[in-house]
C-alpha cells in the first residue's frame, strides 16, 4: 500500500499545509508528519501527506549501485 | 424575424440574472423567445433560422456517414473547453473517424429547471465557435426542460452528417499485421484537465483540454495518404480502450513502444500523483491513425505539417496475435499488456 | 520527474539484469517475496520479470491492504452507508472490492448511498466540516504508510471538536503479516522463501528495526527497496547475494527515504491515537494475532465502531477463491480454478482480482500474454 511519489515542496503554508510541485502539477499536502522541511526540499507524499524527507545523497548513491551492479560478478 | 419581438408584454430575457425555468421547455411562447434570443443569437443561420421541423439540406455527392454522441461532462466549464465545444467537436470527430467530411450538426439540449441562462449563453457561443472553426453548421435544435434535481444541469446530444469520398475504405477491421500505428499528438491532456477540476482531486495545473475538431487534419491525412486502414479518436478509455477494440474488430495484436508515445510531462505526473496511467485517459482532439507500413512516413510527416498533428508520432505495430491483446514494450526493456479497462478508471493510492 | 525518472532508466535496467544474472548460481533456484502491492503493481507494470533470469520466482505477497481486507469488514462499510445514512468517504481503491454476495460500494452507490471517493483523508475532515448536519464516517484501510495520515485526521477533529466525523478503522501492521506467512520457525508447511523484498514506504514509517525479527528468528534476508523498478532489480541482487553468501540481514536499498529508525514523530502519533487489536480476520490468513489497530480510548468519541451499531449477516466467501494460497504465495493466480473464467477484473469473486495491485488483477492486467495456455477463439 505504497502509492507515493517524490514532490518537491515549493511554498509553505501555516498549520502543517505545504504545496509540492511534480513537473508543473502543484498539490497541496500536509507536511504534519514531517519535521524540518522547508521550500525547495524533496519529500515523498502518500494519499495527501508528505511521510519522509527524501535525501538527495542518499539518492545518488543508490544510482551509483545501480550503475555498479553489471560490473561486480 | 423575431415572432416575439415587440409582442405587448414580452420582455427580452434577463441572461446574466435569469434561469432557465419550465416555461422554456413547454413550446409556447417562453421557449420561443428563449431559442431566439439565445440561440439564435449565436448559432444562427438560414436553415435554422427556418425553424421548419426538419432542416433540408443538400449533401455533395458521396457516401454519408452519420454520428450522434450525447453530452454529459462534469464540470461543464474545464480548462480548454466546456461541454457546448465539446458536443461539437466530438460529433464533428466521430464523423472525420469515418473517413467522412463533417457537414451539418443538429443539436438536442436537455436542461434542468434554475440553470443559468448566463452558462447557457457561454456554452452556445462555444458551440458556435467551434462550428465555425470545424466548417460545419447547426441546422436544427430541440430543447427540453426537466424539474430541478431531474438532471445534471445541462447535457446536450449532438448529431451529424458527413460526406465520404469515394476511394476511401475506414474501417477498424481493417488493421493488418505489418501496419503501423500513428497518433496525432499527446495523450491524456483531456481527462488530466477535467480532473483537476473535480472536487476530491484538485490540483493545479497548466494542462488544458485538447478538445479540438480534427476533421481538417484527416482531410490532409487522407488526401496524402488515400489507403490508410482505421483512424479512431481515443476519447473514454483512452488510447488502450481505441486500440484494444480495433484489436478485437480486425482480429490482430498490436505492439506499442512506450518511448515513443507522446505524453506532456505534467500530465506524466498528474498521473504519477494519482496513481492512473496516461493510456487509459481521455482524449478529445487526437486520433489514431493506422496505415500500411510503407506509407507511415509519409503519413507522419504530412501529420506534423498540420498544426493539429504537430506532435504526432509513430507509436507501434500491427501485429499478428490470435489473442488480440495490446501489448507495450517498457522503456524499460520489458513487456507488459495494455490492457482494455473493466470500468472507468479510479485513481489507485496503492 | 526528478527522482522518479532516473530510478526508470532502461540503460541501468539492462545493467543491473546483467548484474543478477551473473551473480545466481545457476544450480539453484530463488524465491522472493515482494510483501508490498506497490512492488506486485511495479513489477507486472515494468514487466521486471521479462529481465530476471529463470531460477528466479517472485512470489506476490500480501501487501495489499484491499486484498487482504477480509468481506466482513467490507460488508461493514456498504451497511454503514446503505443503513445509516452517513456520507462513507473511501478510498478509491475500495470501491469496487466485493463483499458478500457479490455487493461493493460502488454498486451501494449505484442504489442511492452516499459513497464518497476521496484521495486523502484530509478529504473527508472536509466534508465533515461542510455538512454539519450530515454523520461522516471515513472508512480506514491500509499498511502503516496510511495509518500516520489517519492519525493525524483524529487529532484535528478531536481538536476542532469535529462531532459529525468518525473512522472506521481497518489498518493492519506490516511485520505481523510477515510473520504469519513465514508460520511459526521451522514449520514444514510452509512455502520456501528465501527472502523478501521489503516495503518502500511503510519502512520509511517503520524504520528497519522491524524486520530484524525475520533476519534473526527465520535466517531470511530482508532487503528494504524503493518503489521504482532500478530499485526492486537492485534490492532482488542484494538478495540474491545475501542467499549466496549464506547472510540474513535486513538491508536497505531505499536509503534516500527510509532510515533505520523511521519516522519517529508518525510512530508517535500512530501510539498516540491507536492501539493494537488482541487479533483481526485477515484474508487469506485466516486470524492472525496483534496485526491490526483500533482506536484508542482518549479518541473513543471517533470511532465508527462504537458510534453505530452495524448490522451484517455473516460474511459468504466463495469457496472456489483461492484469493488466500494467493495471497500467501502458495498458489499462482493461474493455479486458481475461478482465474480468467469467471473471475477477471471486470467481474472479481475476490480481493485479489479488485485491487491492481493483487497478484491476480496485476498478473492478468500486465501479463496475461504470457501465458501460453490462454488462446482467444
Amino acid at each position: 500500500m505504497c502509492l507515493a511519489v517524490p514532490a518537491r515542496i515549493v511554498k509553505m503554508y501555516e498549520g502543517g499545509m505545504a504545496d509540492v510541485e511534480l513537473e508543473g502539477v502543484i498539490k497541496d499536502v500536509s507536511v504534519e508528519l514531517v519535521d524540518d522541511v522547508t521550500v525547495g526540499d524533496y519529500v515523498i507524499v502518500h494519499v495527501g501527506y508528505a511521510l519522509a524527507k527524501l535525501d538527495p545523497e542518499e539518492a545518488e548513491r543508490t544510482l551509483a549501485l545501480f550503475a555498479q551492479a553489471g560490473a561486480t560478478a | 424575424m423575431s415572432k416575439t419581438k415587440g409582442l405587448h408584454g414580452v420582455r427580452p430575457i434577463d441572461v446574466e440574472r435569469g434561469q432557465v425555468d419550465l416555461s422554456h421547455g413547454a413550446g409556447g411562447r417562453a421557449m420561443t423567445q428563449l431559442i431566439e434570443e439565445l440561440f439564435f443569437d449565436a448559432l444562427g443561420n438560414e436553415v435554422l433560422n427556418r425553424e421548419h421541423d426538419a432542416a433540408l439540406v443538400e449533401l455533395p455527392p458521396g457516401r454519408v456517414v452519420m454520428s450522434t454522441d450525447s453530452f454529459v461532462i462534469s464540470p461543464i466549464f474545464f480548462p480548454g473547453g466546456d461541454i457546448g465545444s465539446l458536443s461539437v467537436h466530438g460529433t464533428v470527430n466521430d464523423l472525420a473517424m469515418g473517413g467522412g467530411v463533417p457537414k451539418y450538426l443538429t443539436v438536442g439540449f436537455i436542461l434542468e429547471e434554475g440553470f443559468p441562462l448566463k452558462d447557457l449563453k457561454r456554452i452556445v457561443g462555444s458551440m458556435a465557435k467551434a462550428a465555425q472553426d470545424a466548417g460545419v453548421t447547426i441546422v436544427s435544435g430541440d430543447t427540453k426542460v426537466v424539474e430541478r434535481g431531474k438532471g445534471d444541469g445541462i447535457f446536450i446530444n449532438t448529431a451529424g452528417v458527413g460526406v465520404v469520398s469515394d476511394g476511401v475504405v475506414i474501417g477498424g477491421h481493417l488493421a493488418r499485421p505489418g501496419d503501423k500505428v500513428l497518433v496525432s499528438g499527446t495523450l491524456g491532456d483531456h481527462g488530466v484537465a477535467v480532473m483537476s477540476k473535480r472536487e476530491n482531486l484538485s490540483f493545479t495545473t497548466e494542462i488544458l483540454s485538447d478538445a479540438q475538431s480534427l476533421n481538417g487534419l484527416t482531410t490532409a491525412m487522407l488526401e496524402s495518404v488515400p489507403g490508410i486502414r482505421v483512424l479512431r479518436d481515443p476519447t473514454r478509455g483512452g488510447l488502450s480502450a481505441a486500440l484494444n477494440e480495433i484489436a478485437q474488430q480486425s482480429g490482430v495484436g498490436v505492439a506499442l513502444d512506450e518511448a515513443q508515445l507522446p505524453i506532456r510531462p505534467e500530465v506524466k505526473s498528474a498521473c504519477e500523483l494519482l496513481g492512473l496511467d496516461p493510456l487509459n485517459v481521455a482524449n478529445e482532439g487526437k486520433l489514431v491513425a493506422i496505415c500500411a507500413a510503407e506509407d507511415a512516413e509519409k503519413l507522419l510527416a504530412v501529420m506534423r505539417e498540420h498544426p493539429k498533428g504537430k506532435d504526432a508520432a509513430i507509436v507501434g505495430d500491427v501485429i499478428d496475435d490470435p489473442r488480440h491483446f495490446v501489448h507495450l514494450r517498457t522503456g524499460f526493456g520489458g513487456k507488459r499488456l495494455v490492457d482494455w479497462l473493466a470500468g472507468e478508471q479510479l485513481p489507485r493510492i496503492c | 520527474m526528478k527522482y522518479i525518472e532516473e530510478f526508470r532508466d532502461p540503460e541501468l535496467a539492462q545493467n543491473l539484469a546483467k548484474g543478477i544474472a551473473e551473480a545466481v548460481d545457476p544450480g539453484r533456484d530463488y524465491a522472493f517475496m515482494e510483501f508490498c502491492g506497490g512492488h506486485t503493481h511495479a513489477i507486472a507494470r515494468y514487466g521486471v520479470e521479462d529481465l530476471l533470469p529463470d531460477n528466479i520466482r517472485m512470489i506476490h505477497g500480501p501487501g495489499c491492504p484491499v486484498c487482504v481486507l477480509p468481506v466482513a469488514r467490507v460488508d461493514k462499510a456498504i451497511a454503514l452507508a446503505t443503513d445509516h445514512d452517513v456520507i462513507l468517504c473511501t478510498y478509491a481503491d475500495l470501491m469496487r472490492v466485493p463483499g458478500s454476495k457479490f455487493d461493493s460500494l460502488i454498486k451501494a452507490r449505484s442504489r442511492g448511498a452516499d459513497i464518497r471517493m476521496v484521495y486523502s483523508v484530509t478529504d473527508a475532515l472536509k466534508i465533515a466540516e461542510g455538512n454539519p448536519d450530515r454523520q461522516v464516517v471515513f472508512f480506514a484501510i491500509g499498511f502503516e504508510t496510511t495509518t500516520p495520515p489517519t492519525a493525524v485526521a483524529l487529532r484535528i477533529a478531536k481538536a476542532k471538536g469535529l462531532k459529525n466525523f468518525s473512522v472506521h478503522c481497518n489498518h493492519v501492521l506490516t511485520p505481523a503479516a510477515m510473520r504469519a506467512i513465514l508460520g511459526a520457525p521451522g514449520d514444514p508447511t510452509r512455502i520456501t522463501i528465501d527472502g523478501f523484498v521489503g516495503p518502500s514506504h511503510v519502512s520509511a514509517v517503520i524504520g528497519m528495526q522491524p524486520y530484524h525479527e525475520f533476519t534473526e528468528d527465520y535466517a531470511k534476508p530482508v532487503v528494504i527497496a524503493g518503489f521504482e523498478p532500478l530499485d526492486v532489480m537492485q534490492a532482488i541482487l542484494q538478495l540474491v547475494q545475501q542467499v549466496n553468501d549464506g547472510r540474513a540481514d535486513v538491508e536497505n536499498e531505499y536509503a534516500r527515504a527510509v532510515t533505520e529508525e523511521g519516522n519517529a514523530k508518525a510512530i508517535a502519533l500512530m501510539d498516540e491515537v491507536f492501539d493494537l487489536r488482541d487479533s483481526f480476520e485477515w484474508r487469506g490468513l485466516g486470524s492472525v494475532p496483534h496485526s491490526a489497530l483500533k482506536i484508542a480510548p482518549d479518541y473513543a468519541g471517533f470511532d465508527a465502531e462504537l458510534r453505530f451499531d452495524v448490522q451484517t449477516p455473516a460474511p459468504r466467501e466463495n469457496k472456489a477463491c483461492a484469493c488466500g494460497d494467493v495471497l500467501r504465495g502458495e498458489k499462482t493466480p493461474e493455479q486458481c480454478k475461478l482465474y480468467g473464467d469467471p473471475c477477471t477484473p471486470e467481474n472479481p469473486l475476490g480481493a485479489c482480482m479488485v485491487s491492481s495491485e493483487g497478484a491476480c488483477a496485476a498478473q492478468w492486467t500486465y501479463g496475461r500474454f504470457r501465458q501460453q495456455d490462454l488462446v482467444a477463439e
